[in-house]
């Protein structure tokens, strides 16, 4: 890692990329800062209008609840997937027959089409014909998603860790895995207890996989759009809008440009800043231990 | 013999000595917790089958089936659903759209990523920190601000509605992945092979293709499962860069409800249609992803 040669050169191996990345996140970026100044009234007709959008968007009240529920989103399934994730890597069996078809059964819900797992999920949840709702409402429990708020979360919390569980125990998986066994035979001589394996051996060893799907789950949670989209639409009223469908509305839906452009970059920073404070504080928090990993 | 005997109760004599517990009991509290770990990994497999169960047991009734009663199981089974879909070109040319565009994506990134990870895991350059942390911020960035740009883009360089548009507007987050995958892996192959192979006489590209590719196979496996994995799974830039031509399945299932309802069967079947896929996926690369889901950064 640390033997690197200097070699100006190697800009040539990482031109082609950079060729295809600009094209794909320079150029369009550049469009929306571009829009996020200006008030486009027509094909000849735009006006500069400085910070404007930005200050309307930051006390557009809509756009901050929506935020709001964004923050509280992301925070619930990272608390209830993390320990979930790490629970079910616990319990995975380690070789055999069984060891592949659990792997490829797990790995199962992060191959849907995202689009697909909103059906999946509207289909089960529904009361007429899905075995969610139906069993509910067998049990007498009063579950509509498409009229009361507290359920529509539930069911897309519900939604989200059936989902997204399997990337947090497939990553603590393959980083329980390459502990060495001389640990595990270390601890059995000092008669450690599971807890004591857990806690000394297992979570320092896991620490750098549950940075990334930490950072992973954050990221994607903090974008998710299909999924509730397909299921509640953002339902009822507007209490599972998240930040997504709020921008798609406004960019595509309203066609209002300038303030969709200023929110976009708004909602971009954010993400930045929330994972770069994050990396850095566990950066920081590692300083004394031997570094890991490349990024 | 007796020698033998002893080497085999070692392991025993050793608890009896140290611990108040019995190797009978030891033995019999970790048959135990095996099997509790065993029944609950059970019940968690079991509830995450079950959405997608319940997708297959629709897939395979009719209509009038599935809105008539609650049958935990198809009770006419019923091949007319994906008959349906393998029969009408404007529904399986949507699962050839999405594979088409997936293939170039994968193509075009795993070429382009290959070289830029080596020069990120051997060499130091001019602002090459500075590359690597602004190419991860493109995976932070939400399809959503992208959408409006990226329609007006593609549209202007007469790309719109054709599959290398989804293939490249993927690899906004497709490429920074795969260099971030194939960086930890390449960073984990010993510098002495480069340097020796350089020694013997081999070209770059005769060492990098010969040598160092087939090093990392398990890594590259990895990569193309993520590849594909995120790719195919994507609806929101897919659907906005494409309209007839190369529209994906995704798109295509939002046609089944009309005016006289939702046609549920079809939908569940083109559903699990896009399940099928993954599940082939994941079988061919199930030695590698275990070792390889932490990215080489363990």
């Amino acid at each position: 890692m640390n033997n690197k040669v200097p070699n100006n050169r190697a800009w040539l191996l990482v031109l082609p990329m950079l060729v295809l990345v600009a094209f794909s996140a320079i150029i369009p970026l550049m469009t929306v800062v571009n829009y996020s100044v200006q008030d486009v009234l027509g094909p000849n007709a735009r006006f500069f209008t400085g910070t404007e959008w930005f200050q309307s968007m930051l006390n557009d009240d809509a756009l901050q609840a929506a935020f709001l529920r964004q923050i509280s989103f992301s925070l619930i399934i990272l608390a209830i997937q993390i320990p979930l994730g790490i629970g079910i890597a616990l319990i995975m069996p380690k070789r055999g027959w069984q060891a592949s078809a659990v792997l490829i059964l797990i790995t199962l819900p992060l191959l849907i089409p995202w689009n697909v797992v909103g059906s999946i999920w509207q289909i089960f949840t529904r009361g007429d014909i899905g075995l969610m709702g139906w069993g509910l409402r067998e049990l007498g429990i009063e579950y509509n998603i498409t009229r009361n708020a507290g359920d529509a979360w539930a069911t897309i919390i519900l939604m989200d860790v059936w989902h997204w569980t399997p990337l947090v125990a497939m990553l603590c998986y393959s980083g329980l895995r390459s502990i060495p066994e001389a640990y595990y035979q270390a601890a059995r001589i000092d008669r450690a207890s599971k807890w004591a394996v857990f806690r000394y051996i297992q979570l320092p060893k896991l620490t750098n996989v549950l940075v990334i799907a930490v950072l992973l789950r954050f990221m994607h949670s903090f974008m998710i759009y299909a999924e509730p989209f397909v299921l509640t639409g953002g339902g009822p009223g507007s209490a599972t809008t998240f930040l997504s469908q709020s921008l798609t509305t406004m960019a595509v839906g309203q066609q209002d440009l300038g303030p969709s452009a200023a929110f976009s970059l708004i909602y971009f920073l954010v993400i930045l800043l929330v994972s770069w404070v994050f990396y850095t504080t566990i950066m920081n928090m590692q300083k004394d231990k031997p570094p890991h990993g490349g990024a | 013999m007796s020698y033998k005997l002893e080497n085999s109760q070692r392991g025993e004599k050793y608890n009896t000595i140290f611990s108040k517990i019995s190797p009978a009991q030891r033995r019999n509290r970790n048959a135990r917790s095996r099997w509790r770990s065993r029944l609950l990994l059970g019940l968690y497999l079991v509830l995450m089958i079950l959405p997608i169960y319940w997708l297959l047991n629709m897939s395979l009734q009719t209509n009038s089936e599935i809105l008539g009663s609650m049958t935990l199981w198809p009770q006419n089974l019923t091949f007319d659903n994906y008959i349906g879909i393998f029969t009408n070109s404007s529904w399986y040319m949507g699962y050839v759209n999405s594979m088409l565009y997936v293939a170039m994506n994968m193509l075009i990134t795993i070429c382009v990523a290959l070289p830029a990870a080596y020069a990120f895991s051997r060499y130091t350059f001019i602002g090459d920190k500075h590359l690597f942390f602004w190419l991860l911020t493109n995976l932070m960035a939400p399809p959503a601000v992208f959408l409006l740009p990226y329609f007006q883009l593609y549209y202007s360089v007469g790309l719109f509605d054709t599959h290398i548009a989804v293939a490249l507007a993927h690899c906004l987050f497709n490429i920074p992945l795969a260099i971030w995958i194939l960086e930890g892996f390449m960073s984990s192959v010993p510098k002495e092979i480069d340097e020796t192979a350089y020694i013997d006489g081999y070209s770059f590209p005769r060492f990098f293709v010969k040598i160092f590719i087939p090093m990392i196979r398990s890594g590259i496996g990895v990569t193309l499962f993520f590849l594909f994995m995120f790719s195919w799974v994507e609806l929101l830039l897919a659907r906005t860069l494409t309209a007839t031509d190369a529209q994906p399945i995704g798109m295509i299932m939002t046609r089944t409800s009309t005016a006289s309802g939702i046609d549920w069967g079809t939908l569940a079947a083109a559903g699990v249609l896009t399940i099928i896929p993954g599940i082939l996926v994941v079988y061919f690369v199930r030695n590698h992803i275990a070792k390889g889901f932490a990215l080489g950064r363990t």
